[in-house]
């Protein structure tokens, strides 16, 4: 078990810079974020898009903006947990007990939850049946490629995962693509390999189809597909792959006693604390009368919540407010002093 | 200012007044009508406020934009007359639209 000053639930840009502010005024932290990288929203679902309100910045996009808060983080040395889901925060004496999808453990006196709308899960398919097969036959994601070599496996999805997983698994497998239109929004190149393999008779196109039912026992054996006008065809299938993107869902966190009003935990305005002592919540996820949800609210909440932290963390010590332009205590930590 | 008509999954018909200039999504997030989560707050994003169109409404409406076709793949069962209601920008001509949500947003 991990003994930390404050663990931060996700690593966006929030969690970011509320990981420089406790870093900042000497509290040690941990970052959990269930996505693959740092940078959550930002880096997930526009890391190409061009922000324009960030002060002082006139113009970023999520990736940039996400960079430049990992460069400010440089000085400090905070240990990401990413890939990985908080899925347990349990009240022990004045701590809280803080478990993962993985099984790690964390005991702190501070939780702050920077989550965003949630975590990053997987979109999945509509019938109820696909969840029989799921991470049997049927994947969101491919992890060993091994199993797939000598079978028959129907990919649907129209972007990149899809496209890049169909040409892949064509050299060694039998591959059906199947899209709910006709144009795709992988990269060109990749496209135009599809159609190539299509040509040559290495993938089986379907467009305009969606799938609409599953069978099989215990495991999948066909899987039927309807096309725009209503046809079904019926395809056998060893292994389905779906690539719909990420959504992101609430989760676990409604299971921690917190005060949730639609999917944001209500917070005070002076410490970013939930009902329960210790756990606070900011940036997109909190809400309090007169919340905006922009990045740079998330920096202030952030900064807050930080400093409420100190008390619990060190019980003994008194919180002083320092600038960095003048501390030589903060100037040390961030390395600009001996 | 448009009468904007929301029939949930459970068919409840809502029937609301909502602003020019306001789009359908916020409309229905400002009213409270469930269905509609518009996880990304109206950024063309999320793909979570996507609706179904009466079809003969589906001329007059604004023409879609570069990228909702794609956010439309990552929606929950998609139709023909699939939309994202952060998309469309309500005015009097769009008055009297009927939209349907779907049984999910993911």
């Amino acid at each position: 078990m991990k003994k930390t000053d404050a663990l931060i639930i996700g690593a966006g840009p929030t969690g970011l810079f509320t990981a420089h502010q406790l870093k900042l005024i000497g509290l040690d932290c941990e970052v959990v974020d269930n996505l693959d990288k740092i940078g959550g929203q930002c880096i997930e679902l526009y890391p190409d898009k061009p922000i324009y309100d960030i002060p002082a910045v006139p113009e970023c996009t999520g990736e940039e903006l996400t960079n430049n808060l990992i460069n400010q983080l440089k000085p400090f040395d905070i240990k990401f947990h990413l890939n990985e889901r908080v899925d347990e925060v349990k009240r022990d004496d004045d701590n809280w007990f803080v478990k993962t999808n993985s099984g790690k453990t964390f005991l702190t006196p501070n939780v702050i939850i920077a989550g965003g709308v949630g975590s990053f899960e997987p979109r999945k398919f509509p019938p109820k049946e696909c969840e029989k097969f799921e991470n049997k036959s049927l994947f969101y994601s491919v992890k060993d490629k091994k199993k797939f070599e000598g079978k028959t496996i129907s990919i649907f999805g129209g972007g990149d995962s899809a496209l890049d997983w169909a040409v892949e698994l064509s050299k060694t497998s039998k591959v059906n693509l199947v899209h709910r239109r006709d144009e795709f929004r992988g990269a060109q190149a990749t496209v135009d390999k599809i159609k190539e393999l299509k040509n040559a008779g290495k993938i089986q196109l379907f467009t305009k189809y969606q799938l609409v039912d599953v069978k099989g026992s215990s495991q999948l054996e066909n899987i039927d597909i309807k096309h725009d006008d209503g046809e079904i065809k019926n395809l056998k299938t060893d292994y389905v792959l779906g690539f719909f993107g990420l959504i992101m869902q609430l989760g676990p966190i409604a299971d921690w006693g917190l005060n949730i009003d639609k999917k944001t935990i209500k917070v005070d305005t002076e410490k970013f604390e939930t009902n329960q002592k210790g756990i606070y919540a900011v940036g997109d996820i909190c809400t309090y009368p007169g919340k905006l949800k922009l990045i740079l609210s998330g920096f202030h909440e952030g900064a807050l919540a930080a400093r409420a932290c100190f008390k619990l963390a060190r019980p003994n010590e008194k919180y002083r407010f320092e600038f960095t332009t003048t501390s030589s205590k903060l100037l040390k930590r961030l390395g600009k002093k001996e | 200012m448009a009468k904007i008509t929301y029939v949930t999954h459970d068919n409840q018909s809502h029937t609301i007044d909502v602003d020019n200039g306001l789009t359908v999504m916020e409309g229905a997030v400002q009213n409270d009508i469930p269905g509609i989560d518009a996880d990304c707050g109206g950024g063309m994003a999320c793909a979570t406020c996507h609706v179904y169109v009466k079809e003969d409404w589906l001329d007059k409406l604004p023409k879609k934009e570069d990228g909702e076709e794609d956010m439309l793949d990552m929606a929950f069962e998609p139709k023909k007359n699939s939309r994202l209601s952060c998309q469309l920008i309500v005015s009097d001509g769009l008055d009297g639209l009927i939209v349907n949500i779907p049984s999910k947003q993911g």
